[in-house]
């Protein structure tokens, strides 16, 4: 790219490995957070895979049922807390102080912190495999099951401590965002003139400072009860076992909003450039996502529908949780509104913003009829709530940081991923990916129960779980082309440049990778899209 | 903290509010968790609280929560016109070590008594609620001291603000205990 205005960053050297154990550079701390998000994406994906053999075909023994318990007790743990929110704090780190044009974030050190409190969580969760077994009560750990009467070994020990760290270490690296965007912003950019990822990981940070508490609330008293001998959890003795679904939800629920944020904000990027358009209703944008944040605080007894909380709890939520389907509907319409008319380019980054969403749409309408109570009662716990929850959770946060990967592997690394293979990448998740959890609707409409170890062959639901653990294979080898293509790209990808994708965040005004310190001038910021300013000095953004 | 904050971009008067704001979210996040552990208290909270009411002394901890009460003036005291009266802050430490003691104390004759987490729910939901407490006020304490350390031994290198986020930080243990107060104590009594 010509930019007329000078250049505003010195050369660096490609990128390199930062210096782990000392570093406080927000950018250093990002790229750890993402490699232990992309270790612990692999160890949650065999996880999976095993449980995919398993099911491949009725009455198998690959593994054991103890042992499957603790698998998919871990592969959700593992996908939520230590692949999902890493990698998206990881890529907020690295990106949010380059896009508002600051030099690092507010308290480095505390970024240091949180990242290695989120790894000894994620280590001590995994410590209980050698530590006599995993937790195998769920992701959510329902008491009395999780309680000491129930659960004798240390697993569910070790999950209450793990998480208890892994979410102190979240709860900093919000606070430390929170007040990075509020303070650190480059001079003019004013509220709405926020780039929208940022807007994105300021609500989902809003939401991690108010929601993981109830969860560390939750789990203190777990080990309280686990412990001290203590009764929270045991109606016997005058507890209450739905405290803890209570607590749980009410951090579990906003949890989902806390990770898909993100990835919109990362298709609020991807999409406006790829269709080189300013994004349509840029203000609808932000304001829903602060919509949703504040819903997504009021929904949580949508889990709890087979509890019977009464009809008029249950309408409440059933009501609350429809709601959110008009911000997010309000989104996915500003997304479609941005590219028509517009000058498309498919790389692999646009590929995955428009996969997300034809998939997040999907995932979305099965949500709605999970509201539903009625229906909820008749698929709850089935392998329905599984594919809707994956349609979502992957097919919104995991496609969507498959688009900013590519988006921002460049200004990571200086070197762009490989189109190529991306494009295999792509077409092998979509493929995959659909042909895993399409089925896993119909299957659980027919009645098969998420978590069972087996199935007899006389309930006919063997050809669908072939066919999901054929997809789980395909998508397997997908993102395997995806590590192939970044371990090449990284060591011989081609030369990136400050801005290869022509886009207007100041994150592209300075060099790939960012010198230590980002910015040698402070950027000073016009409008919606300072770097459009810069290279078009003669028309600049009215925004 | 603030030593890290020396971005030149934004305006001063803005970065010098970064770690006051940092603790004003951390605050934020901290009531939600006090939050969920009143809740579940409120949620075990047996109807018949005779067996409570004669266990916990109320006139005692009155006098120690005065204490705790009048350390929030004593610290605000400490920081008048900006300023870092450092008697001020070694009395609101007394105050708040004198609260602990309290609470100690009245651990131990509870305890020996056969008063417990495990004894019943009230003792669990009694214990976890007051003893997470008792750990903000301890987290004060090592704050306090720290500053008051650092005051005297090296006055130039204690920010300007950190005296202030202190502060704040004490102010909220205060308030925690005023609803923890009002729902141990106080309810129990009234009942």
């Amino acid at each position: 790219m010509t930019a007329v205005a000078p250049p505003i960053a010195r050369r660096t050297a490609l990128f390199h490995a930062p210096d782990w154990l000392r570093t406080v550079d927000h950018k250093d701390i990002g790229v750890m957070y993402i490699t232990m998000a992309l270790v612990f994406l692999v160890i949650g994906g065999v996880e999976a895979l095993v449980m995919r053999w398993q099911l491949a075909l009725p009455e198998q023994h690959v593994v054991d049922p103890a042992l499957y318990s603790q698998l998919f007790t871990m592969h959700g743990i593992t996908m939520i807390f230590l692949m999902a929110i890493p990698i998206l704090v990881g890529m907020a780190n690295f990106i949010v102080p380059l896009q508002i044009g600051a030099r690092d974030v507010a308290f480095p050190r505390l970024n240091a912190l949180s990242f290695w409190l989120s790894l000894l969580g994620g280590l001590l969760l995994y410590f209980s495999f050698v530590a006599g077994g995993a937790p195998d009560a769920g992701w959510f750990a329902y008491v009395p099951l999780s309680d000491r009467a129930y659960s004798i070994g240390t697993g569910l020990d070790y999950y209450a401590l793990g998480l208890a760290v892994n979410g102190a270490g979240t709860i900093v690296g919000a606070l430390n965002l929170v007040v990075t965007i509020a303070l650190m912003r480059a001079p003019g950019m004013s509220v709405s003139r926020i780039p929208l990822f940022t807007w994105m990981v300021l609500v989902t940070s809003a939401l991690i400072l108010l929601a993981y508490p109830a969860l560390s609330a939750d789990l203190v008293l777990l080990l309280v009860d686990r412990y001290m001998g203590a009764h929270f959890f045991t109606p016997q003795a005058g507890g209450d076992a739905l405290i803890w679904q209570h607590l749980f939800w009410f951090f579990g629920h906003p949890e989902v909003y806390i990770v898909i944020l993100p990835a919109f904000g990362m298709i609020s990027e991807v999409i406006p450039v790829f269709s080189g358009k300013p994004i349509f209703g840029y203000r609808f944008v932000a304001a829903s996502s602060v919509a949703i944040g504040f819903l997504s605080m009021g929904v949580w007894a949508h889990h709890m529908f087979a509890v019977g909380l009464g009809n008029e709890a249950d309408d409440f939520f059933s009501a609350a949780s429809m709601l959110i389907a008009i911000p997010t509907g309000v989104k996915i319409f500003n997304w479609i509104a941005t590219m028509i008319g517009g000058r498309l380019r498919f790389t692999t980054s646009m590929l995955f913003a428009v996969g997300f969403l034809t998939v997040f749409v999907f995932g979305g309408l099965t949500g709605v009829t999970l509201a539903t109570i009625p229906l909820d009662w008749m698929v709850t716990q089935s392998y329905y709530v599984v594919a809707h929850m994956h349609y979502v959770l992957f097919g919104g946060v995991v496609f969507g940081v498959f688009a900013g990967s590519y988006y921002w592997f460049p200004k990571i690394t200086g070197r762009l991923l490989s189109e190529r293979l991306g494009k295999w990448h792509f077409w092998l998740v979509y493929l995959g990916f659909n042909l895993t959890f399409l089925p896993q609707h119909l299957v659980g409409i027919e009645g098969m129960p998420r978590r069972v170890w087996t199935y007899p062959a006389s309930m006919g639901w063997g050809p669908l779980n072939f066919a999901s653990s054929i997809g789980a294979a395909i998508l397997a080898v997908g993102v395997a082309v995806f590590a192939v293509n970044v371990l090449l790209s990284l060591r011989s990808g081609e030369i990136a440049g400050d801005d290869p994708w022509d886009a207007w965040t100041l994150e592209w005004a300075t060099s790939s990778p960012p010198p230590p310190g980002n910015f040698v001038q402070t950027p000073v910021v016009t409008s919606r899209r300072p770097l459009w300013d810069r290279k078009h000095p003669d028309r600049p953004d009215p925004s | 903290m603030s030593a890290q904050a020396v971005a030149a971009a934004p305006a001063e008067s803005a970065l010098s509010r970064i770690p006051l704001l940092g603790v004003a979210v951390f605050i934020v996040s901290e009531s939600m968790f006090f939050l969920g552990v009143i809740f579940a208290f409120v949620q075990v909270r047996p109807a018949d609280v005779s067996q409570m009411k004669a266990q916990l002394d109320l006139a005692r901890t009155a006098v120690f929560s005065v204490c705790l009460f009048a350390s929030s003036g004593t610290v605000a005291l400490s920081h008048r016109g900006g300023g870092r009266h450092r008697g001020w802050l070694l009395l609101t430490w007394i105050l708040g070590a004198v609260f602990l003691v309290g609470q100690g104390t009245e651990y131990a004759r509870l305890l020996s008594s056969g008063f417990s987490p495990s004894s019943d729910v009230f003792g669990s939901a009694f214990f976890t609620l007051t003893g997470l407490h008792g750990l903000h006020v301890l987290v004060g304490l090592v704050a306090m001291g720290t500053l008051l350390v650092i005051a005297t031994a090296r006055p130039r290198g204690l920010s300007g603000v950190a005296w202030e986020a202190v502060t704040w930080y004490w102010h909220f243990v205060d308030a925690v205990w005023v609803v923890v107060f009002s729902v141990v104590y106080l309810w129990t009594a009234l009942s």
